[in-house]
C-alpha cells in the first residue's frame, strides 16, 4: 500500500505547496495506417492539493488522451513519446513499472469516465466492483470490503445501500450507476482525481448533483480534481484553473475568473462566444465555425489560423509559444499577444 | 431466477409434443406400409390386414398418437423388428457411448479451443496468435473422416501407439483402455469444435478486453492477469456458451461419422443400420432420445446463460 500525502500539513505552511502534480511537455502518438498522430503535443499542467483544474476543449482536442497518459492507461497503438508525470512524493509516474502504477491507479489516482452506461461491468455486482478496489489497495477481506463498500454507496448518496450494492449495473439508472463510480473512485480516498466529462451523459438535474457531489467528497478528502468537460458552465462554477486545449496543445490557461473576464486567445473568445451569456451547467458548446484540423495534416504555423478569425501574417509562419503574460498567471498560445512575432 | 427457470421448463413442453408428433409421424409419412414391410415377401392381404389391426394401424390417427405417446411416456418404445428386442434398453447402451465419445470430444474441444481462444486474444498480433489462428482455419476446413483417416494411419497405423477401433480391446478392458481407444476418435470429433471454439473465443475475448469496463477495471488498478480471467473472461464467456451450445449439438449429430470410421459402438452406427433395416421402432426411439437430449442440452445453455449474463437473470 502506498502511503497518502499528508494535504493538510502542506496547506498550512506560507509558502504555496508544492504541486501535487506536475505534468510537463506530454507528447503521446497513435501510430494509425495513415501516418503517426499526436493527439497531445507537448502539454503541461500543474495541479496543487484541493484544486480543481479544468481542462476544455472541442471533440478531438485531446483532453481523454491527457487524462489516460496521467494515468498510463495509453495502449497499443498509443505510446507516450516524452514528457514527465510527476505526483508529489512519488517521482515520475511515466518511469514507473507496470507493478508500480498498478499499486498508483485507483489508490492514489483514481478516473471517473464519462459513458456510465458502460463503464461498469455489467456481469458483477456493483458493491463487488467498489469492494474490488479496496481488496486491492486496502488487503481488506470480502466481507470487510463487501461493507465499506455498502458504506461508500450510502456516502454518494443512494438510498438503500445495502440493496444496491447486490444489484447488478442494468438495474441502476445513469445517475446512479455515475454514483457507483464515483464511489469506486474515492474509495481509497485518491489525492488525485480525473473526471472525464463525468456529467456530460447525464441530464442536467442529474449533473448539478454528480458535479455537488464530486465537490463534497474532495472537500472531505482534501483531493484535487482534473475536470475535462465540453462546457463552459461546469467550468466556472466548479474549477479554480482551467486549460483551453485545441489540436493536441495547451491554447491558454488562466485562473477561472481571468479566463472569463478576458480571454485572450481568438479559439477561448470562439468557445465563449458559442455559449448564450447567463447560462449555467448543462449548456454545451455551440460550434465554432470550421472543423478541427486532422492530427495528421496541421497547419504549418499556428495550429488553428484556418479557423481564427484573427489570423495574420506571422500565424503561418511559426507555431507561437505558449506566453506567460507578464504579473500573471495567464498564460497563451497567440502571436496577438507576444512581445516578438516573427517577421 | 426461479422465474426464468419455470419459464424456460414450460417452453420444453410444446417443444417436446412437436418432436413427439413429427417422430409419430415419421412411420406414416414413410414410403410403405409398415405392416406390409414386416411381413415382408409372405405377405397376403388378408394377413396384412390383420396384422393392421393388431398393430392398430387401422385406428384413427390421433388414437394411434396417444397410444403410442402414453407407451413412450411409460418407458415402453417398443420392440425392434430386426432384432426382436425391446428398444429402449437397446439405444440406451448405444447411447451411453455415444455420450462417452460426444465427452471426450467435448473435453478436447473446450479444453484446446477455449484455451487456445484466449491466450490468442492475449498475445494478439504475435507469432503464436497467428500460428494459432492457422491451425484453426485448417482444422475447421478439415472434415472428420478425412482427419479420421489421417489419425488412424498414423497413430495407429504408422506409430502403432494407439487402437484404431471399438471402445474396449477384445477380451475387455478397464477405465484406462476405454480412454487409449477413446483418444483418436474423440479428437477427431471435437477437432472441428476446438478451432470453432477457438476463433469464437478469441474475437469475444479481444472484443470485450476493448470495452470500456475493462478500462475502468484497469484504471482501479486490477493487473492484467486478472483482467483477463475474471473481467473479461466472465462477459466473454457469454459468448463462449452459446458457441458451446450449438457445438454440443453437432458433436452429437456429427458422432455419426466418428462413429463409423473408428467402428465405435454408438447410436449414430446403430440408427444407420437400424434406417437401413427399415426397423422402425428402433428409428423412432433412436430419433426420440436424440431430439429429447437436443432440447434438454439447449435448456442447460440457457440457463447457464442466464446464470453468467444478470441482465437476462433479472429481467
Ligand atoms: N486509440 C486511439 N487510436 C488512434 N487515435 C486515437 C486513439 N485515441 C485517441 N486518438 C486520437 O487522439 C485525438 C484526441 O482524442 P481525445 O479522445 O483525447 O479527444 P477529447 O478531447 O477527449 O475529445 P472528446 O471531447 O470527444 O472526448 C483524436 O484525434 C483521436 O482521434
Ligand atoms: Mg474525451
Amino acid at each position: 500500500m502506498i502511503t497518502h500525502p499528508d494535504q493538510h500539513q502542506a496547506a498550512s505552511q506560507s509558502t504555496p505547496p508544492p504541486p501535487l502534480l506536475e505534468v510537463k511537455n506530454l507528447t503521446t502518438e497513435f501510430s494509425t495506417y495513415a501516418g503517426t498522430l499526436r493527439a497531445v503535443d507537448g502539454v503541461s499542467l500543474s495541479l496543487s492539493p484541493g484544486e480543481v483544474f479544468g481542462v476544455v476543449g472541442e471533440s478531438g482536442s485531446g483532453k481523454s488522451v491527457t487524462a489516460l497518459s496521467i494515468m498510463g492507461l495509453i495502449r497499443r497503438p498509443g505510446r507516450i513519446v516524452s514528457g514527465s508525470v510527476q505526483l508529489r512524493d512519488h517521482g515520475d509516474l511515466l518511469t514507473k513499472s507496470h507493478a508500480d502504477m498498478r499499486k498508483i491507479r485507483g489508490d492514489l489516482i483514481s478516473m471517473i469516465f464519462q459513458e456510465p452506461m458502460t463503464s461498469l461491468n455489467p456481469v458483477f455486482r456493483v458493491g463487488w466492483q467498489i469492494a474490488e478496489a479496496l481488496r486491492l489497495h486496502r488487503n481488506m477481506t470480502k466481507p470487510e470490503a463487501a461493507e465499506q463498500a455498502v458504506e461508500l454507496l450510502d456516502r454518494v448518496g443512494i438510498g438503500s445501500p445495502r440493496q444496491r450494492a447486490r444489484e447488478f449495473p442494468h438495474q441502476l439508472s445513469g445517475g446512479m450507476r455515475q454514483r457507483v463510480m464515483i464511489a469506486m473512485a474515492m474509495a481509497c480516498a485518491p489525492s488525485l482525481l480525473l473526471a472525464d466529462e463525468p456529467t456530460t451523459a447525464l441530464d442536467v438535474t442529474v449533473q448539478a448533483q454528480i458535479l455537488d457531489l464530486m465537490i463534497q467528497l474532495k472537500d472531505r478528502d482534501g483531493a484535487a480534481i482534473l475536470l475535462i468537460t465540453h462546457d463552459m458552465g461546469v467550468i466556472a462554477e466548479m474549477a479554480q484553473k482551467v486549460a483551453v486545449m485545441y489540436a493536441g496543445v495547451v491554447m491558454e490557461e488562466a485562473a477561472v475568473g481571468d479566463l472569463f473576464d478576458n480571454p485572450m486567445h481568438p479559439y477561448t473568445q470562439g468557445l465563449l462566444d458559442s455559449i448564450p451569456h447567463g447560462t449555467s451547467r448543462g449548456k454545451a458548446l455551440k460550434a465554432i465555425p470550421g472543423i478541427v484540423p486532422n492530427l495528421l495534416h496541421l497547419p504549418t504555423g499556428c495550429r488553428y489560423r484556418d479557423r481564427c478569425p484573427a489570423a495574420h501574417a506571422p500565424c503561418a509562419r511559426a507555431e507561437p509559444p505558449l506566453h506567460q503574460m507578464s504579473g500573471t498567471t495567464h498564460r497563451v498560445r497567440c502571436w496577438l499577444h507576444h512581445p516578438e512575432p516573427p517577421k | 431466477m426461479r422465474g426464468y427457470l419455470l419459464k424456460r421448463l414450460a417452453q420444453t413442453i410444446p417443444v417436446l409434443f412437436g418432436i413427439s408428433v413429427l417422430v409419430f409421424s415419421m412411420l406414416h409419412l414413410a414410403p410403405g406400409d409398415p405392416a406390409d414391410l414386416l411381413l415382408g415377401s409372405e405377405s397376403t392381404p388378408e394377413s396384412v390386414a390383420q396384422l393392421r389391426q393388431e398393430m392398430g394401424l387401422d385406428r384413427p390417427l390421433p388414437v394411434q398418437y396417444a397410444a403410442w405417446a402414453g407407451r413412450i411416456v411409460q418407458g415402453d418404445f417398443g420392440r425392434s423388428t430386426v432384432l426382436n428386442r425391446e428398444v429402449l434398453p437397446e439405444i440406451l447402451k448405444r447411447f451411453k457411448n455415444t455420450l462417452v465419445l460426444t465427452s471426450g470430444a467435448l473435453v478436447f474441444a473446450i479444453v484446446f479451443g477455449i484455451g487456445i481462444g484466449i491466450l490468442a486474444a492475449v498475445y494478439h498480433q504475435t507469432l503464436f496468435d497467428s500460428v494459432a489462428m492457422l491451425i484453426a482455419l485448417a482444422g475447421l476446413s478439415m472434415p472428420t473422416f478425412f482427419t479420421g483417416i489421417v489419425a488412424i494411419l498414423i497413430f495407429a497405423m504408422g506409430l502403432q501407439i494407439l487402437p484404431s477401433a471399438g471402445m474396449y480391446p477384445a477380451r475387455g478392458g478397464d477405465f484406462f483402455d476405454l480412454l487409449r481407444h477413446l483418444l483418436l476418435p474423440a479428437i477427431t470429433l471435437g477437432a472441428v469444435s476446438a478451432a470453432i471454439l477457438a476463433r469464437m473465443t478469441r474475437s469475444a475475448m479481444l472484443e470485450v478486453i476493448q470495452q470500456d469496463y475493462v478500462r475502468t477495471a484497469r484504471a482501479k488498478g486490477v493487473g492484467e492477469h486478472r483482467i483477463v480471467w475474471v473481467h473479461a473472461l466472465r462477459n466473454a464467456s457469454i459468448t463462449i456458451v452459446t458457441v458451446l451450445g450449438m457445438q454440443i449439438g453437432y458433436l452429437l449429430g456429427g458422432s455419426v461419422i466418428t462413429e463409423a470410421v473408428f467402428s465405435w459402438p454408438g447410436l449414430g452406427q446403430m440408427m444407420v443400420r437400424a434406417i437401413q433395416a427399415r426397423d422402425y421402432p428402433m428409428v423412432q426411439g433412436g430419433v426420440l432420445l436424440i431430439a429429447v437430449s437436443f432440447v434438454f442440452i439447449n435448456l442447460a445453455v440457457d440457463l447457464i446463460y442466464a446464470w453468467l449474463d444478470p441482465r437476462i437473470r433479472y429481467s
